[in-house]
């Protein structure tokens, strides 16, 4: 213990825009949980997001952050990576930010292995724009954009990032708030591009157009519809949600492979 | 708001140790969600009128912080005191 949460944040702009019960908030509170256990210097952490409910979360934290384009919070986090390769560059995004509009950058900083913590706040829904379908909203799924029922499959995020080629690749949701501070430190102190995937609730847009009750029932939802990875509980369903770490392995670096580059260059 | 923080101090007796456990609560950034008060293992919160939490049950309280950890408004944070730490200081 012996540390506050609160000496993490900008004071000044609280209580946040989020709506009462959202996620969001959750994961904010478990991000700095980490970020505090691990010592980090603010001073030493950029947090790069984009647009949207989830990007707002940049704004909260007191470190250096930068509230970029949507979908292009990636973009900036490497440019930044690459001119300071010592700081722990954080890139909290949502579903839509991070795989629709950023999808491609997604899926190329995946592939280049870049020492980045993408955190993908997945709610399954564009919440600040009105409830509009996500590419990860699902089949069956009622949004603004899709009164009755939406018929596009979701992707999945975790086998994305895996086949793209991110080195650490984990999954947990809201109600696991010890998981979320865990595997956000792990992915933070990992070498390499590593993808948190946090499901969590919109009660005002998703839970309110799919009849899924409030955010505590949400929550239970969580709780009852996700099993940790090679658990008893999943071997006995294993239509439930799989949570845990799916990769964690060590490949170079990008910054790494690129200071090596530029030294070989020197010396010629 | 900064400075609007209702601090509720209780004492309570758990086992052979004695844990002071505080809550501190700034209302202000409460949005009655409920999702403190559900998932309390022991009911020690309710929401109150204006839909915002309190401390109904101060002696209920183990000190298990799962409504801090949980609360997406950051707005409730509870110091656990085990007596050991007190001596120690």
């Amino acid at each position: 213990m012996g540390y506050s949460i609160k000496d993490y944040i900008r004071k000044r702009f609280f209580p946040h825009i989020w709506c009462p019960g959202c996620g969001h908030g959750i994961i904010l509170n478990n991000m700095l949980r980490a970020i505090a256990e691990l010592g980090i210097s603010k001073n030493e952490i950029v947090m790069v997001s984009g647009i949207g409910c989830s990007s707002r979360i940049s704004g909260y934290v007191d470190f250096h952050s930068l509230h970029t384009l949507h979908g292009r919070a990636l973009a900036f986090a490497t440019g930044v990576k690459l001119s300071r390769p010592n700081l722990y560059v954080i890139v909290p995004m949502g579903d839509g930010d991070a795989l629709a509009i950023g999808g491609n950058h997604f899926i190329h900083a995946c592939r280049r292995n870049i020492d980045l913590t993408a955190i993908v706040m997945n709610n399954r829904i564009y919440g600040m724009t009105g409830g509009q379908f996500s590419p990860l909203s699902g089949k069956e799924i009622k949004a603004t954009t899709a009164p009755y029922s939406n018929v596009d499959p979701s992707f999945d995020t975790v086998n994305l990032a895996i086949a793209a080629g991110a080195t650490f690749v984990a999954r947990t949701t809201t109600y696991h708030f010890n998981e979320i501070k865990e595997y956000i430190k792990k992915a933070i102190t990992h070498k390499g591009f590593s993808v948190v995937e946090i499901l969590t609730q919109c009660p005002t847009h998703f839970g309110r157009r799919n009849n899924l009750g409030g955010p505590v029932d949400m929550l239970k939802f969580f709780r009852d519809n996700t099993a940790l990875l090679g658990s008893k509980k999943i071997k006995q369903n294993p239509d439930l949600i799989p949570r845990g770490i799916f990769v964690e392995k060590q490949l170079p670096e990008y910054t790494e492979e690129y200071e090596r580059i530029k030294k070989r260059v020197k010396q010629k | 708001m900064v400075g609007m923080e209702d601090v509720i101090p209780s004492q309570i007796h758990k086992g052979s140790f004695m844990k002071k456990i505080e809550h501190k609560i700034i209302r202000e950034w409460c949005k009655g969600c409920g999702i403190c008060v559900e998932f309390c293992p022991k009911k020690v919160l309710q929401l109150d009128d204006e839909e915002k939490v309190v401390v109904r049950y101060p002696e209920k309280c183990t000190g298990c912080r799962v409504c801090e950890y949980r609360c997406p408004d950051l707005a409730i944070e509870v110091l656990v005191e085990k007596e050991d730490e007190k001596q120690a200081a």
